[in-house]
C-alpha cells in the first residue's frame, strides 16, 4: 500500500511560516501511524520531530491531530484511517517548538494553577484509610488521564481564551475534590468559580469526543459547577439562619 | 554555569521517589530525556508487593514471608539482608503512597486491595486496575509540583563528569537548543531505567537504551549481574507491548495449540503463577516443540472470567487487545509471546544506593542492589523503585551535607561538554556512513538471536564478536542534515555508544556464568551450580577493556535449597 504523509513543518528559529510537506510511504505490514512517521524519518529526513516513548498509550506523547481528528499516533493504525492521503499536524492552541511538538508550557501551567496534588488530612501516613471501591470508582475515569493535551488542543475555549485552565487540569481538580481523602475544602478550590475556570466551559463537549483514554473531562467540569452552586446554595442558607 | 547540590537524572518512579525523600532544603532538579509521565514507569500495570495481609487467603502473610518468596524467586541470587530491607519497608512505603494519593482498588472490607502474583505465597500485589504505574507515577509527579521541583525535561544526560575520584555533575543535550552544556552538582542520583531496546522483542517503550547504566560504566563504576534478563512471558504477538501478570493473577490460562494448559507440564502447583523466569521458558519451549500457532505465539485466554470482571480488573489489557491486536479478548485468546521486559543487573549498588564513585548514587531498574537476583517477581520492580528510590534521596542529601570539598571545575567541565559536541558535530560533519536506527538494528538481531532466553557457549561467542565489530561500525556513525535542535538521530547516536558498551557487558557475563540460574539458563551448563557460582558478576572498565570480579551471596537465614513450583 501507498500512502502521502502531508505533514506540517515548522521550525521558528528558520521558517517563515509553518508549511505542509509531502512524504511518501509504502508499507505492506500493519503499522500505526507513530511507526509510520520513525520510518519516514529514518529514510527520508532525519530532521522530521515528534514526540515518542511508551508507542502503548499510556505516556501521552504523541498527540497530534491525524485528517482533522485527535489521536495519539501510537494507537492509530495507518490501515484504519481508509485513505492514502494522511494528513498530520502538531496540536493546535499551542506553539510549535518543532515540526509536530508543541510548546506544553501553558498546559502544565494550567494544572499547576489548580493544585493538582493530595491535601491529606494527616501529615503523616498512618496504618491506611478506609475506603470502598464505590468510592474509588468515582474517580476512576479521571486517574485514566495521561495528560496529553489533546482535550486542550481541541477546546474552542482554550482557543479563543488562554488564559482558560482547559479541560485537563479542570478535570484533574475534581479528581481531588471528589477523593474521600482529599480535605482541601471548597475555599480553597472555588478559585476556579470564574469564566477562566469552571465557568468558561461552552458545554460543546469537544474534550470527551477527543479524548483517547475515554476520560470525560466535561463530566469533571460539570462535576465542579454543580458543587459551586450546591456550595453557595448552602452558604445562603446558613448566613439566613 | 548551572549548579545544583542534587541532580536527579530520571524523572519515573525511582528519580521521583528520590526527590521526594531529599531534603527540601537543598538545590535538587531533576533532569530527564522526555517530560516525567512520558517515562516508562507509567506502563508497568499489574501493582506492587507488600505483605499488607488484607484478604482472607493472605492474613497470615507477612514481610519476611514476602522476602522468601522474593529470595526463592530470585534463584537465591539476592542479597539477602536487601531483599529483607525492601519487603519490610514495602508495609510503610504502600501507607506511604496511598497518602500522597494513589487511589488503589479496595478490599470489600474498604483496605488496599491485593491480588495474586506469579511466585507469590499469598495475594500481595496492590493494584489500581490494570494501570498501577501510570497512578503511581502521576501522583508522585503531583507531589513533586507541590514541592515546586526544578525539571530540566527532554534532556539526555550524555556523560558523567568525574574529578579527583569524586562524581562533580553532568553533561546534558538539551533537546530544545540543540546545546550541549554542563551541569555542575555535588551529588548525582542515576534513576534511568532499563536497557530493552537493545533488544527486537522487549515490552519497554522507545526510549528505554540504558544509556545511563554505559554512563556509570564508562565512568568506572562496575556493573553487577547484567547477565541476568527478565523475560516477560507474556507480551502481545506480534508488537510485544506487555499483558500484565495480572491477567494470569485474575484468572487466564495459558494454551497451546494442541488446546492444553500446558504449564501442568512445567510448574504442576503454580500452574500459571510460576515465575516469570520458568513461565517464559515453558512458552518458549511450546513454541520450539512445535505446540505454538504460526510457530511463534502461544494463546493467554481470558474469555472464562466473563466481560464484567475483564473490564473491572483488566480494562487496559482489553484496551490493548482491541487497539493493538485486533481482537477483544472477552471473546478470543490472546496471541503472546515471551519478550524482554527487564534487568535485574544494573549499577554496582550498596543498600544505600551508593557506588563506588563518593558522590553518585543509583536507583531502580538501572541499579542492581541486589534484591532481584536472577529472576525478579512480578510486582516486585514498582517497590524496588520506591523503597530505594526513596534510599537514594535521603543518603544523597546526607552526603552533600557532610560535603567539605569544593565544587567542580568549571574550566575542566565546559572542556568535558565541548569534547561531546566535537563527537556529536564528527557525526554531522560525515559525508555518509552508518546510520543510528540501522546500527541500532544490527546490534537488536545480534541480542535477540544470539543472547535470549537459551544460551550456549557457541552462541555468546558469536554474540561478543558481532558487537564488537558493530563497535568498529559506530566509529563510523554519521547524520544526514545539520539540525541540532530536537534531534533524535543524536540522542541515538550517542546512547548507542553506551548500548554497545553494555550489550558487551550482558553477554560476557553469560559466557562466564557456567551454570543455569533464575533467567540465565545455559544449555551446555543446565543446572544450578551453588558450590561454584552462588556470587554476583561484577564487570567493570578497566584500560578500555571489561574486567571481571566476583563478590559472594548474601545469605541471612534462607539456605539455598531446589526451587519447585
Amino acid at each position: 500500500m501507498k500512502y502521502t504523509f502531508r505533514i506540517l513543518r515548522f521550525d521558528p528559529g528558520v521558517d517563515q511560516s509553518p508549511c505542509f510537506e509531502d512524504f511518501v510511504y509504502e508499507t505492506e505490514e500493519k503499522k500505526s501511524l507513530l511507526e509510520a512517521l520513525m520510518d519516514i524519518r529514518n529514510d527520508q529526513d532525519c530532521s522530521l520531530s515528534f514526540r515518542y516513548s511508551c508507542r502503548e498509550a499510556v505516556c501521552g506523547s504523541c498527540g497530534m491531530v491525524i485528517n482533522g481528528q485527535f489521536d495519539l499516533a501510537c494507537r492509530t493504525m495507518i490501515e484504519s484511517l481508509n485513505t492514502s492521503l494522511i494528513v498530520i499536524e502538531p496540536l493546535p492552541n499551542l506553539d510549535i517548538q518543532k515540526d509536530l511538538i508543541v510548546d506544553m508550557e501553558p498546559f502544565w501551567q494550567a494544572l499547576l494553577a489548580v493544585e493538582p496534588y493530595l491535601f491529606a488530612g494527616e501529615t503523616e501516613p498512618g496504618n491506611g484509610y478506609r475506603m470502598e471501591d464505590r468510592q474509588i470508582e468515582k474517580i476512576d475515569q479521571f486517574v485514566n488521564c495521561i495528560m496529553c493535551g489533546c482535550c486542550y488542543g481541541a477546546c474552542p475555549v482554550v482557543a479563543r481564551d488562554e488564559r482558560y485552565l482547559g479541560p485537563a487540569a479542570l478535570a484533574k481538580l475534581y479528581r481531588f475534590v471528589k477523593d474521600p481523602r482529599d480535605e482541601r475544602g471548597t475555599k480553597r478550590w472555588s478559585r476556579v468559580n470564574t469564566e477562566t475556570g469552571a465557568w468558561g466551559c461552552d458545554t460543546v463537549f469537544k474534550c470527551n469526543e477527543v479524548c483517547p483514554r475515554k476520560v470525560r473531562p466535561a463530566d469533571g467540569i460539570e462535576g465542579l459547577r454543580r458543587s459551586l452552586i450546591l456550595g453557595k446554595v448552602q452558604s445562603v442558607f446558613k448566613r439566613g439562619r | 554555569m548551572i549548579t545544583h547540590d542534587i541532580l536527579v537524572v530520571g524523572g519515573g518512579l525511582a528519580g521521583l521517589s528520590a526527590v521526594l525523600s531529599s531534603d527540601p532544603r537543598l538545590s535538587l532538579a531533576v533532569i530527564s530525556r522526555v517530560h516525567p509521565l512520558r517515562s516508562h514507569s507509567v506502563a508497568a500495570q499489574g501493582g506492587i508487593n507488600a505483605a499488607l495481609g488484607n484478604t482472607a487467603q493472605g492474613k497470615d502473610d507477612n514481610w519476611e514471608k514476602h522476602a522468601f518468596d522474593t529470595i526463592k524467586g530470585s534463584d537465591y541470587l539476592a542479597d539477602q539482608a536487601s531483599a529483607e530491607l525492601m519487603c519490610r519497608e514495602a508495609i510503610q512505603a504502600i501507607f506511604e503512597l496511598e497518602h500522597f494519593g494513589v487511589p488503589f482498588n479496595r478490599s470489600p472490607a474498604g483496605l488496599i486491595a491485593q491480588r495474586p502474583f506469579g511466585g507469590a505465597g499469598f495475594p500481595r500485589t496492590c493494584f489500581a486496575a490494570d494501570r498501577t504505574g501510570l497512578v503511581i507515577a502521576h501522583t508522585l509527579f503531583e507531589q513533586a509540583l507541590k514541592r515546586q521541583t526544578k525539571v530540566y525535561e527532554e534532556a539526555l544526560v550524555t556523560e558523567l563528569i568525574v574529578e579527583n575520584g569524586r562524581c562533580v555533575g553532568v553533561v546534558i543535550y538539551d533537546l530544545a537548543s540543540g546545546q550541549i552544556l554542563p551541569i555542575r552538582a555535588r551529588a548525582v542520583i542515576f534513576a534511568t531505567g532499563g536497557y530493552g531496546r537493545v533488544y527486537l522483542r522487549t515490552t519497554n517503550a522507545y526510549i528505554n537504551h540504558g544509556s545511563g547504566i554505559g554512563m556509570a560504566y564508562r565512568a568506572g563504576v562496575a556493573l553487577k549481574d547484567m547477565e541476568f534478563v527478565q523475560y516477560h512471558p507474556t507480551s502481545i504477538y506480534p508488537t510485544n507491548i506487555l499483558i500484565t501478570e495480572a491477567a494470569r493473577g485474575e484468572g487466564g490460562h495459558l494454551i497451546n495449540n494442541k488446546g492444553q494448559r500446558f504449564m501442568a507440564e512445567y510448574a504442576p502447583s503454580a500452574m500459571e503463577l510460576a515465575p516469570r523466569d520458568i513461565v517464559a521458558r515453558a512458552i518458549q519451549t511450546e513454541v520450539d516443540k512445535g505446540n505454538g500457532f504460526e510457530d511463534e505465539y502461544v494463546h493467554l485466554d481470558l474469555r472464562h472470567l466473563g466481560q464484567k470482571k475483564i473490564d473491572k480488573r483488566l480494562p487496559s489489557v482489553r484496551e490493548i487487545c482491541l487497539k493493538f491486536g485486533g481482537i477483544d479478548p472477552v471473546e478470543t485468546p490472546i496471541p503472546i509471546q515471551p519478550a524482554q521486559h527487564y534487568s535485574m543487573g544494573g549499577v554496582d549498588v550498596d543498600v544505600r544506593c551508593a557506588t563506588s564513585l563518593p558522590g553518585f548514587y543509583a536507583a531502580g531498574e538501572c541499579a542492581c542492589v541486589s534484591v532481584h537476583g536472577a529472576n525478579r517477581l512480578g510486582g516486585n520492580s514498582l517497590l524496588d523503585t520506591i523503597v530505594f528510590g526513596k534510599i537514594a534521596g535521603r543518603e544523597a542529601s546526607n552526603f552533600v551535607q557532610g560535603l567539605e570539598r569544593k565544587d567542580g571545575n568549571e574550566k575542566s567541565m565546559l572542556a568535558e561538554a565541548a569534547a561531546e559536541k566535537a563527537k556529536v558535530d564528527a557525526w554531522l560533519g560525515r559525508p555518509g556512513g552508518k546510520m543510528a536506527h540501522h546500527l541500532l538494528h544490527d546490534l537488536k538481531i545480534v541480542m535477540s538471536g544470539k543472547v535470549g532466553i537459551f544460551r550456549t557457549r557457541k552462541q555468546l561467542e558469536e554474540a561478543l564478536e558481532a558487537i564488537r565489530e558493530i563497535r568498529e561500525d559506530y566509529g563510523r556513525a554519521f547524520i544526514s542534515g545539520k539540525c541540532l535542535r530536537y534531534s533524535q538521530a543524536v540522542v541515538n547516536l550517542i546512547e548507542f555508544g553506551y548500548m554497545v558498551d553494555l550489550t558487551e557487558v550482558i553477554t560476557l557475563g553469560a559466557l562466564l556464568r557456567e551454570e543455569t540460574r533464575g533467567s540465565h539458563y545455559r544449555l551446555d551448563f543446565p543446572k544450578r551450580n551453588d558450590a561454584a557460582w552462588l556470587k554476583h558478576t561484577l564487570l567493570s572498565l578497566r584500560d578500555g577493556k571489561p574486567e571481571v570480579a566476583y563478590r559472594d551471596v548474601q545469605i541471612t537465614k534462607y539456605q539455598p535449597q531446589e526451587r519447585k513450583y
